[in-house]
């Protein structure tokens, strides 16, 4: 039986393995976490490299939320099945530069397969954030976005108040207050409690997050934004809390909602929520810079990225590889990047994508898209703005929004909050740097 | 009055039970096996570096003193989906019981959740309790109770707790309803023409007659609060507010699959592996010998 069953079956793989399209192109598989109509965007950046030319074909692949993914990447190395790009989110930077055998820089695959490459076209907080010290780039910036802050303007004229942002936090609290007199439930609330209070807020004051250049200097790094300025920051959020000008919403996009439905008049969230904002319709949105303390020195400075870069993983083949540098490159180019700015509402990462889309005229038919470019390059980025490198980075993020939780409830001091968010995240460091030794 | 069987042939036996041993040995001793060796090892994500290091993880571990309040949040979450979980479904099932008409749609009704997966029940009462959007939230709202689990740490455990239960329900509420079924209807109508009332008639008759099924359920509900409630709070609070929900199971999986930690999730496991044993020896030793079979 099985004799019988053999031929047949090696006769129908043969079949299958030698259609047309399979012998000619080589196949680079791509593993991202784009879910939505961000996927459909992705799909279409792919079918257009493909569409391009014949020699390669990028096959993306759906596989669930960044951590999940890049779960699935890690097992599939172990098991010697890696794909060729992954897309990895930037708090997992950390983790993929150590990954030293596992990845293959993005600089060295360019110089390699000599397509051409420029790190000084990408903004320069985008560069800092994926590069070594060297300034060697390491991985591909993709999707990049920062926190902004979001008004509903139809809340403040309800509540007779000038619809005007406000600038700084003194003011929002101001505005808060008199949103509140007038009946407004929910006045503000935050989504990625530390990507916005912790690491965007260190970046905008311009405070070291941690020590060694907020961790790109090396392993040995420790955290530091138990500073007295975080901790009024965050004692500050607290007392907005308890007095009801603050609701909490959750770890992650979960506020995104609760502005977009018009719930809340004020919300610091990613840019990339805007798609959302306009397609529901219920706000009369404006965006506008985070708010400062004025009594910060040298505040506000400038954001930084959110979002994730591409990797490219290694022991493939070297053909293979040719095919990645020239997929690289295309979506390097002004005119792939400002559409995928258009269509996602990401940030242009690249200089000359930026200034693509404002030649366009987009920027004047619709104001209001370019404030993240504009708070991302507001000055030019500082040791403690260009962005942050810490080992289990995603253990750290959930301890310092533990503790951040912790003190919005009132459950803790901010003081004591950041002091054990610090302490615990310290650990953290000290465990990936022996791992990593 | 023991009925033994006994096999002539002395490998027949162990062919019989070879697929059951395989099973259990790949599925089960072998990744714990596995869970143990990894527990002694320091790794980075990707496996490219190892290091034994011994018992640091574990040591690691029980100086963190959010680790140790891990274990009061499981003991606490355990003890109450066990309880409340166990007590309703008897209750229920002893109400079910006594229905004369329509008890087919009762017994369905009640049956119902138990069709209907963690992960989906945990959205269910994500959304009916969603803090500005969910129906409940909106009803609680005009008793002027203002519930945001999502910042208040005592509303999630209740709501992860209730979830838990109800989808729980069903399955204590089958056992019990068969177990009283099994019981005859003689005892008690004697016990009646005796005098007794319902309670005692529940108290003395039914539940000791009962309690083979209690304790077997006992067993299964603390290990399904320990391991199978992961999907509920994965889809409702991720151990969240401020780890008041952070129950040791979902410990392991957020720090071995989202973080990519290894050694500390395996160091973890093994720990929670150790507390379940202990717990059921603990069972079978001294609550086994209270049950009247």
């Amino acid at each position: 039986m099985l004799r019988k069953i053999l031929p047949a079956a090696l006769v129908a793989a043969c079949a299958a393995g030698l259609s047309p399209s399979a012998i000619a192109q080589t196949e680079i598989q791509w593993w991202h976490s784009m879910g939505g109509a961000l996927g459909e965007a992705l799909n279409e950046l792919a079918t257009k490299f493909n569409e391009s030319q014949k020699e390669y074909k990028v096959v993306p692949s759906y596989k669930g939320s960044y951590p999940e993914s890049m779960t699935a990447a890690i097992a599939a190395f172990r098991a010697g099945q890696a794909p060729h790009i992954l897309q990895v989110f930037e708090v997992g930077t950390a983790t993929m530069m150590a990954a030293k055998g596992a990845v293959k820089p993005v600089y060295q695959l360019m110089k390699e397969q000599g397509e051409p490459f420029d790190p000084k076209a990408y903004l320069p907080v985008v560069t800092g954030y994926y590069s070594d010290l060297q300034g060697n780039m390491l991985s591909l910036p993709f999707n990049s976005s920062t926190a902004l802050l979001y008004i509903d303007r139809n809340k403040f004229r309800a509540a007779k108040i000038p619809p005007v942002p406000p600038k700084t936090w003194k003011e929002l609290i101001a505005v808060a207050e008199k949103l509140k007199a007038a009946g407004q439930d929910c006045v503000y609330t935050s989504g990625w409690p530390s990507w916005v209070h912790i690491e965007n807020f260190s970046a905008w004051h311009n405070l070291p997050i941690g020590t060694k250049q907020n961790g790109m200097g090396g392993l040995d790094a420790v955290f530091t934004f138990n500073s007295p300025t975080h901790v009024k920051h965050i004692q500050m959020l607290a007392d907005m809390a308890k007095r009801g000008l603050f609701t909490y919403a959750g770890r992650t996009n979960q506020a995104d909602a609760k502005f977009q439905s018009g719930e809340c008049a004020m919300a610091t969230i990613s840019a990339g929520a805007l798609g959302g904002t306009i397609k529901a319709g219920k706000t009369d949105w404006q965006l506008s810079f985070l708010p400062y303390h004025d009594d910060v020195p040298g505040a506000p400075q400038n954001s930084i990225i959110g979002g994730a870069s591409l990797w490219v993983m290694s022991g493939r083949k070297p053909e293979e590889y040719k095919g990645v540098a020239r997929f690289f490159a295309f979506l390097s180019r002004p005119e792939v990047q400002m559409e995928w700015h258009i269509k996602t509402g990401y940030v242009p990462i690249t200089q000359a994508a930026y200034e693509l889309t404002k030649k366009s005229g987009f920027y004047d038919k619709n104001p209001g898209r370019d404030t993240a470019v504009l708070q991302l390059t507001h000055k030019p980025p500082t040791e403690n703005s260009k962005g942050l490198r810490f080992g289990n980075f995603v253990q750290g993020r959930t301890i310092i929004e533990e503790e951040l939780e912790a003190a919005f409830a009132g459950k803790k001091s901010a003081k004591a909050a950041l002091d054990d968010a610090v302490r615990r995240g310290n650990e953290l460091l000290r465990q990936f740097e022996a791992a990593n030794r | 009055m023991e009925k033994r069987v006994v096999f002539r042939s002395a490998w027949l036996p162990y062919l019989l039970v070879a697929p059951q041993l395989a099973i259990t040995i790949v599925f089960f001793f072998w990744p714990a096996s596995q869970a143990v060796w990894y527990s002694f090892q320091l790794q980075d994500a990707f496996g490219l570096r190892t290091q034994f290091v011994g018992l640091q993880n574990f040591y690691t571990l029980f100086k963190d003193p959010n680790y140790l309040a891990s274990f009061r949040t499981t003991a606490i979450f355990s003890v109450a989906v066990a309880g409340i979980g166990i007590t309703l479904s008897l209750l229920l099932a002893v109400m079910a019981d006594r229905v004369v008409r329509g008890a087919v749609v009762y017994k369905t009704l009640l049956i119902w959740p138990y069709a209907v997966a963690a992960a989906v029940a945990g959205v269910l009462y994500a959304f009916m309790f969603a803090p500005s959007i969910g129906i409940v939230t909106f009803w609680l709202k005009g008793f002027g109770i203002h519930w945001n689990w999502v910042i208040d740490g005592d509303q999630a455990m209740l709501l992860v707790i209730m979830a838990a239960v109800w989808n729980q329900i069903s399955y204590n509420f089958l056992f019990f309803l068969a177990g009283l079924q099994s019981i005859p209807k003689s005892l008690i109508e004697a016990a009646a023409i005796d005098g007794a009332g319902p309670s005692r008639r529940f108290w003395t008759i039914v539940f000791p007659l009962l309690s083979p099924t209690a304790f077997f359920l006992l067993v299964v509900n603390v290990v399904y609060a320990f391991f199978g409630t992961f999907g509920i709070i994965d889809a409702i609070t991720q151990g969240g507010p401020a780890q008041s929900t952070q129950i040791l199971v979902y410990k392991v999986y957020h720090d071995g699959v989202k973080a990519a930690d290894l050694g500390g999730s395996s160091a973890q496991s093994v720990i929670l592996m150790a507390i379940v044993i202990a717990l059921t020896v603990v069972q079978f030793r001294f609550i086994e010998r209270k049950v009247q079979y």
